[in-house]
């Protein structure tokens, strides 16, 4: 087996090789395929999803995109991903999340101190 | 109509040349809109007239603050045919996508040249517009780039038609370097770093031109047996003199501002 990389995890799981990204082959009367835009504000923040643009390419999804989403407002990156490279959870499976009960004591929230403090605070008055 | 007569100092001279090229190719570009291929491209490309039509504002401002030419609007819209500086390139009717994409892709280019050069100028007002022009003029080759990649390394028929539309614009597109009269002037002004900010139109040309190339060989095109390096230059446009598209496309541009030529906006 190869060695993959220095990490022997990645060598253990034995991960392919994910191939480079190939845009879909058309046929004449296809649609283009669509891309994921990711748009961020300023350098440091977090890109968020704020739409999609059809195009033959990555390269040239990039060149719409920036006219789409760049254009107005304050945008100091963009990022496109090809829609069928990503991974969706299937809406039928929704009741994954449905299942999970409250959890509010893994939440700061969930911790009800305010009347705690206020007792405290009285207390130290004089 | 105003007959006022083209400016004489080399600065304000040039600068219109830039402002009308701006407005003519804006004006050309603006008229695909609603007729892209595709909606995302129909947008880009109307963005990008868009753009070019607020250079050519920001230009004909400076040239009445701070040469004294009429007001914008004048400027733009009220003057014949024979006090316009632009180049035949860009009053050329739109043809096919191939060739309005081609001529984008020629144009910009040059004129991201001319930005980056008259981002050296002493004048700090002129240098920051021009920095601040330069960027989108860099997403408008970039948009070019992209397109002229695309459909030169694309079909068979995308080749052929990109090929035909190079041939039937180079000759054009050599002309926007036209030489004029105040060029070696403003050769000799100094910029903001001690060096002279305008290198000339000769040479504009040939950076223009090497770089043009280099791209079109990389999209394995035969730039020989195109006959793109024996082509002559089709020049007149910076005198006032121009193909028969220019009069017609004129008049529509200026078919509302005719009506009341004083009119407030």
């Amino acid at each position: 087996m190869p060695i993959l990389s220095l990490d022997p995890r990645v060598n253990r799981l034995q991960v392919e090789q994910v191939p480079e990204h190939q845009p879909p082959v058309l046929v004449p009367g296809d649609h283009w395929p669509s891309y994921q835009v990711f748009h961020q504000r300023r350098r440091g923040e977090k890109h968020s999803s704020v739409g999609i643009v059809h195009a033959p390419s990555l390269e040239m999804a990039m060149a719409m995109a920036k006219e789409q989403f760049g254009r107005r407002g304050e945008t100091s990156n963009l990022w496109v991903v090809c829609t069928a490279d990503v991974l969706e959870m299937d809406y039928a499976d929704e009741e994954v999340f449905r299942t999970t009960p409250s959890k509010s004591y893994r939440d700061p929230a969930g911790y009800k101190v305010n009347e705690k403090i206020d007792a405290y605070k009285a207390k130290q008055t004089p | 109509m105003t007959n006022q007569p083209l400016p004489t100092a080399p600065l304000a001279r040039y600068l219109l040349h830039l402002a009308d090229d701006q407005l003519v190719m804006g004006h050309r570009n603006s008229e695909w809109t609603g007729l892209g291929p595709i909606l995302e491209e129909d947008i880009a490309f109307s963005s990008i007239a868009q753009d070019q039509v607020g250079h050519a504002l920001a230009f004909y401002e400076y040239l009445n603050q701070e040469c004294g030419l009429a007001d914008p609007d004048q400027t733009a819209f009220n003057r014949p045919e024979s006090l316009m500086v632009s180049s035949w390139l860009v009053e050329q009717p739109i043809g096919d996508y191939a060739f309005s994409l081609v001529r984008h892709w020629c144009y910009d280019q040059a004129v991201y040249l001319r930005y980056e050069s008259l981002s050296q100028i002493q004048d700090p007002a002129l240098q920051a517009l021009a920095t601040k022009l330069r960027g989108e003029v860099k997403y408008h080759t970039f948009h070019a780039n992209t397109w002229m990649k695309s459909l030169l390394q694309g079909s068979e028929e995308s080749r052929l038609r990109m090929l035909t539309a190079l041939k039937e614009v180079w000759p054009m597109a050599l002309g926007l370097f036209e030489s004029w009269s105040g060029e070696k002037a403003l050769m000799e002004q100094v910029g903001h770093a001690g060096q002279p900010w305008y290198p000339g139109e000769r040479h504009l040309q040939q950076h223009w031109q090497a770089g043009a190339l280099e791209s079109l060989v990389l999209w394995s095109v035969d730039v020989e047996a195109l006959g793109l390096h024996k082509v002559e230059p089709v020049l007149g446009g910076r005198q006032g003199y121009h193909s028969e598209h220019l009069a017609s496309m004129l008049e529509e541009m200026t078919a509302v501002f005719r009506l009341d030529p004083q009119a407030e906006w």
